[in-house]
């Protein structure tokens, strides 16, 4: 048998010098400006010796706001990515008509529709929405830090594993062809040989074992971890809407987890799961990767519903409207999200009574979403509706997602979705959610806490720029694509014949331009608030008047959030504090219990991205090396005894006392 | 049951999304199918009952938004009121009246539009009338190309379709690949098309004319080409079209199947005037290729009991994917190293045709097949014709 033996095949499996695009000049030019800027990025930080700097203030940091920064970084980064994908889809799609077969060959093409939909959910939605819930609930809540902090330093870095895994395959080999979902049989082994799928399956795997203890990190954290006083009915809503998402991620990762361990076992090892012949069923895996698939969109949605109620809230200068009905429409949201997932394939021919119960639960789902509509807009009613920024992004949002909720209502009439199904009128309506709902929620999140988590607010003039080119763009890239829907286009093309198609793909390829002006207005934002970080400034920790827990503390908080853990009488418990004159006790600190540092998530998650190399390129050793070195670290960690330490009574009335020096000199 | 049929004032054409598509050819809002026009129909419908309350939503944002901005001090402000039983009643209440209205719309229609269930009507008062034999049409979806088989007439086409007006067309649809979905917009919904599984579609064309059909569902590199022409014909132009199919057309036979079946992009329309018995019924059972054991004879076997340990030789008879594979098929998704191309290369996969603005290294190399399964640099043993890089399970 070991006649052929055979040793480049048993150092390096199937990785050889052909997988790396040196001949691809897009690819080529794209790896250069990657290195020159890494490199760049790189000799800077050594340059101002920066790594020790980073090592331990951030990337071994179990701080809570830290973990929760670097998501927000890791999802802007992956948004860019995702987004260039989707400035080649729209150029290709505006040009490639007749004769003329666009720049990119559908192999390529299909590679990049699927690479979009994978990072913008995956590794944009999900990094960003974790980012900030890891950012602002222990704030919320009055807690410290998280309820496992180790555990939400290695869920992150899980994710950042998963993000380098799908990044290195535009590097070394290729992607799966497959779109975002990657359906059998078309994933399966036979149909879909080579490493495309299997760069898909593990980076969503490691990313995802992130995402499922992220979720319990934070189950746990809101379950126990709040402030005396704060009872379930007394939370903030961002809270509320976060552990709903958490719960969501809880209970639906798992079954990612375990259709794509069923997929991995037909690619790896022959079984017949969702295969077409052999007893196996793709439908199987459809069923299941959407019973995963529909939570995904509520557990990206709730987050930036709760982000949204507390805008409202604080820039109408008025307590939430409805309270307790927005608590039950979000739980109900979280129980029925359950209860729709066969609205994505009505066209597999499930029987009529089956499709028509999952239209019908779909269509309820709007009923608890509509009430939450018409609480903001109750909230705004007879308010003093301050327009900063956030607040854009809120109304933006409310016209926006009504036009997608419309749609999305449309496409849940089985008959009506036989005709809608697949088309560009589903695109349009899932960006007009997605973006208009989520990504909106988002940008309003960074700008409304961008001064909580860094001392100053962002500048006033760029923010206005993306705003608009973000809105403006929106609308131009995607209501072309209900038209091209109601004309009977269907998505996934890279090739028209009928020319009187182009103007709207022209159009649409012209709103994608706006939205990277918005995109990069959004980042020279970043970088001229930084600039001008001693102007925009916020010593007060509460610049916008705001009315929940986390702006009672300095801005950026203290490592330890509160020096005191605050009593909680009332909703909007910071509103309540001020009302009745709170007085910032300045004596009788003591000493505080903090977790300490550890870069045992760095480097397992670092392991965890090389198994997962090694099991795409069926380089054995290495995976099992990996693997070993895997299990020997966690081990190891759990050796580890110094874990925690006490920040002395004096430091902490050293940094309270230079906080009280900066209120004085405010007021 | 027949679904009274309501028709919707022509006035919500005038709403705005609609009317800016009066311009161009939008075949959804005005189709040529019954069942088409019933789903349209149902697309406005539920648009209408939804704009019930989106509007008065959307002007409510835009007034309160305004009204209530800080600069407008004589708006009234009560920073406390947070809460009104009468308001909450009505927030709840008035979506959940829209969809119940739209729920039982909802199930009547989807029942009444199965597409599994034989249509009752050609058109609005017309039913179908008594003794009346639908065309059955058995749809194919191949890498990147559809067959249709007449059974009735005996002949079959590729990536051209065609039906005689108001006569009600039961199609058939399987895979002899991956999923697809079977499309023609203005004929009626779709459906998606499987492998080793039927799916069925009842709809019936109105009016003459050629419309397009295509995949609705990613199915490789050829996706975007796998488009046909659907033509709604007379009666007296159906037969002529079927005459031509018999004269132009050759046979179809297993091996001719088996040509056919290999990936293929824009493939040309054909006709074929003859069709060996059971071609259709053994692609659905996944035993077309010479040597294969169908999934009904396995199924049968398996109903008696199990064929106990020899079964096991009949394993490879049942691996039907694999053997098209064997055969030298490319598969629809292969990347690197499988492919046997560089990666991220210009070269496309088989069976797509040159890309003349692609460059010039592409142009040589898309011969069909010739590069599919070429050895990897430093992979001794492999020889240029044979098939992928092994995966794993081969």
């Amino acid at each position: 048998m070991f006649s052929n033996l055979d040793l480049q095949k048993l150092v390096f499996g199937r990785l050889t010098l052909e997988a790396i695009p040196y001949h691809e000049p897009i690819l080529l030019i794209t790896f250069a400006m990657v290195a020159i800027g890494g490199g760049a990025l790189l000799g800077v930080i050594t340059y101002y010796k920066a790594w020790a700097y980073l090592w331990t203030d951030w990337f071994t940091s179990v701080d809570h706001k830290k973990i929760g920064i670097m998501y927000v970084v890791l999802a802007i980064v992956m948004l860019v990515r995702g987004f260039s994908d989707a400035l080649l889809m729209r150029a290709q799609q505006a040009i490639s008509f007749g004769d003329n077969q666009g720049y990119l060959p559908p192999h390529h093409y299909d590679q990049v529709f699927t690479a979009h939909g994978v990072i913008m959910i995956f590794f944009m939605a999900m990094p960003f929405v974790t980012g900030l819930m890891n950012f602002v609930v222990p704030l919320q809540i009055g807690a410290r830090d998280v309820a496992f902090p180790f555990l939400n330093n290695f869920s992150f870095w899980m994710t950042v594993g998963g993000a380098i895994t799908i990044m290195l395959s535009l590097f070394v080999g290729e992607f799966a062809r497959t779109g975002w979902l990657a359906y059998p049989p078309l994933s399966e082994g036979t149909f879909s040989p080579g490493v495309g799928v299997d760069y898909y399956i593990w980076a969503l795997q490691i990313a995802g074992i992130g995402t499922t203890l992220s979720g319990i990190n934070l189950i746990a954290t809101i379950v126990k971890m709040r402030a005396p006083g704060m009872t379930m009915m007394k939370m903030p809503i961002f809270v509320w809407t976060s552990l709903c998402t958490n719960v969501l991620i809880v209970a639906a990762f798992p079954i990612l987890t375990a259709v794509l361990v069923l997929l991995s076992l037909d690619r790896y090892v022959g079984t017949h799961f969702f295969s077409n012949d052999l007893g196996g069923n793709p439908m199987m895996y459809i069923n299941l990767i959407w019973i995963w698939g529909h939570p995904e969109v509520y557990i990206l949605i709730l987050p930036a519903f709760g982000i949204f109620s507390e805008v409202t809230s604080t820039f109408s200068g008025k307590r939430l409207f409805g309270y307790a009905s927005m608590v039950y429409a979000t739980v109900v949201i979280t129980i029925l999200s359950y209860l729709v997932w066969l609205h994505h394939f009505f066209t597999m021919g499930s029987g009529a009574s089956v499709n028509s119960f999952f239209g019908i639960t779909t269509m309820i789902i709007s009923i608890p979403t509509g009430a939450k509509i018409f609480n903001w807009l109750f909230t705004m009613y007879r308010g003093r509706i301050r327009y900063e920024l956030p607040m854009m992004w809120t109304v933006a949002f409310i016209i926006t997602f009504v036009i997608g909720g419309m749609t999305g209502v449309m496409l849940a009439v089985p008959p009506a979705d036989f005709m809608l199904h697949n088309g560009l009128f589903l695109i349009a309506h899932f960006h007009n959610v997605i973006i208009g709902g989520v990504v909106f929620g988002l940008m309003a999140g960074v700008s409304y806490w961008f001064p909580k988590a860094f001392g100053f607010r962002l500048n006033e003039f760029w923010g206005h720029m993306s705003f608009w080119f973000w809105v403006v763009g929106f609308y131009f890239a995607f209501m072309p694509l209900y038209v091209l829907g109601f004309m009977g286009v269907t998505r996934r093309l890279s090739h028209f014949d009928d020319p009187s198609l182009q103007i709207w793909f022209v159009i649409a390829a012209f709103g994608a331009l706006l939205i990277a002006v918005g995109i990069a207005s959004f980042i020279i934002q970043i970088v001229v608030s930084f600039r001008n970080r001693e102007a925009l400034a916020d010593l007060t920790g509460d610049p916008w008047h705001g009315r929940t827990l986390e702006w009672s503390t300095a801005s950026p908080p203290p490592d330890y959030n509160f020096a005191f853990t605050p009593m909680v009488h009332d909703l909007d418990t910071w509103a309540d504090m001020k009302k009745r004159g709170y007085v910032r006790p300045l004596e009788g600190y003591k000493p505080i219990h903090m977790p300490k540092n550890t870069g045992a998530g760095a480097i397992l998650s670092a392991f965890a991205t090389i198994f997962g190399f090694a099991m795409i390129w069926y380089i054995w050793w290495l995976a099992a090396l990996a693997l070993f070195a895997i299990l020997v670290t966690a081990i190891g960690h759990t050796f580890n005894y110094r874990r925690d330490f006490y920040i002395p009574a004096e430091e902490v009335v050293a940094t309270e006392g230079r906080r009280s020096q900066l209120l004085a000199e405010h007021a | 049951m027949v679904l009274p049929h309501v028709r919707f004032p022509r006035i919500l054409l005038m709403v705005p999304v609609f009317g800016l598509l009066g311009g161009c050819n939008a075949v959804l809002l005005s189709p040529s199918g019954d069942v088409a026009l019933q789903q349209r129909d149902l697309i406005l419908a539920s648009t209408a009952l939804m704009l019930l309350i989106v509007i008065p939503v959307l002007i409510t944002t835009v007034v309160f938004a305004w009204r209530y901005r800080a600069s407008n001090t004589t708006a009234p402000y009560d920073p406390e009121w947070h809460h009104s039983t009468q308001l909450e009643v009505l927030i709840w209440t008035a979506p959940l009246l829209i969809i119940i209205a739209l729920g039982a719309l909802t199930w009547i229609s989807t029942h009444v539009l199965d597409p599994f269930r034989a249509i009752e009507r050609v058109g609005p008062g017309r039913p179908v009338a008594a003794g009346v034999k639908p065309l059955t049409v058995e749809v194919v979806a191949l890498d990147w190309k559809w067959l249709f088989f007449y059974p009735d007439l005996g002949i079959a086409t590729v990536n051209e379709l065609a039906a005689p007006v108001d006569v009600p067309i039961q199609f058939k649809i399987t895979s002899g690949t991956v999923m697809n979905s079977f499309f023609v917009p203005a004929l009626a919904g779709q459906i998606y098309a499987m492998a080793g599984m039927e799916t069925k579609l009842s709809a019936v064309i109105n009016k003459t004319g050629d419309y397009d059909g295509f995949s609705a569902n990613y199915s490789g590199a050829g996706f975007s080409h796998m488009n046909f022409k659907f033509h709604g014909l007379t009666q007296q132009d159906f037969d002529t079209w079927v005459a031509k199919a018999k004269k132009d057309g050759k046979p179809l036979d297993q091996a001719g199947f088996h040509e056919l079946e290999k990936p293929t992009e824009a493939e040309p329309v054909h006709y074929y005037k003859s069709v060996s018995p059971g071609l259709y019924d053994s692609i659905l059972n996944m035993c077309a290729e010479p040597g294969a054991m169908c999934a009904t004879e396995m199924m049968h076997i398996d109903a008696n009991g199990g064929g106990g340990k020899e079964s096991e030789a009949n394993l490879e008879r049942l691996q039907s994917d694999k053997h098209k594979v064997r055969e030298g098929n490319e598969s629809p998704g292969a990347t690197f190293p499988a492919s046997g191309r560089a990666a991220h290369g210009d070269e496309q996969p088989q069976g797509m045709k040159a890309r003349p603005n692609a460059g010039e290294a592409n142009a040589q190399k898309t011969e069909p097949g010739t590069k599919q399964g070429d050895a990897m640099p430093g992979m001794p043993g492999m020889k240029k014709d044979s098939p992928a890089p092994a995966q794993l399970n081969n």
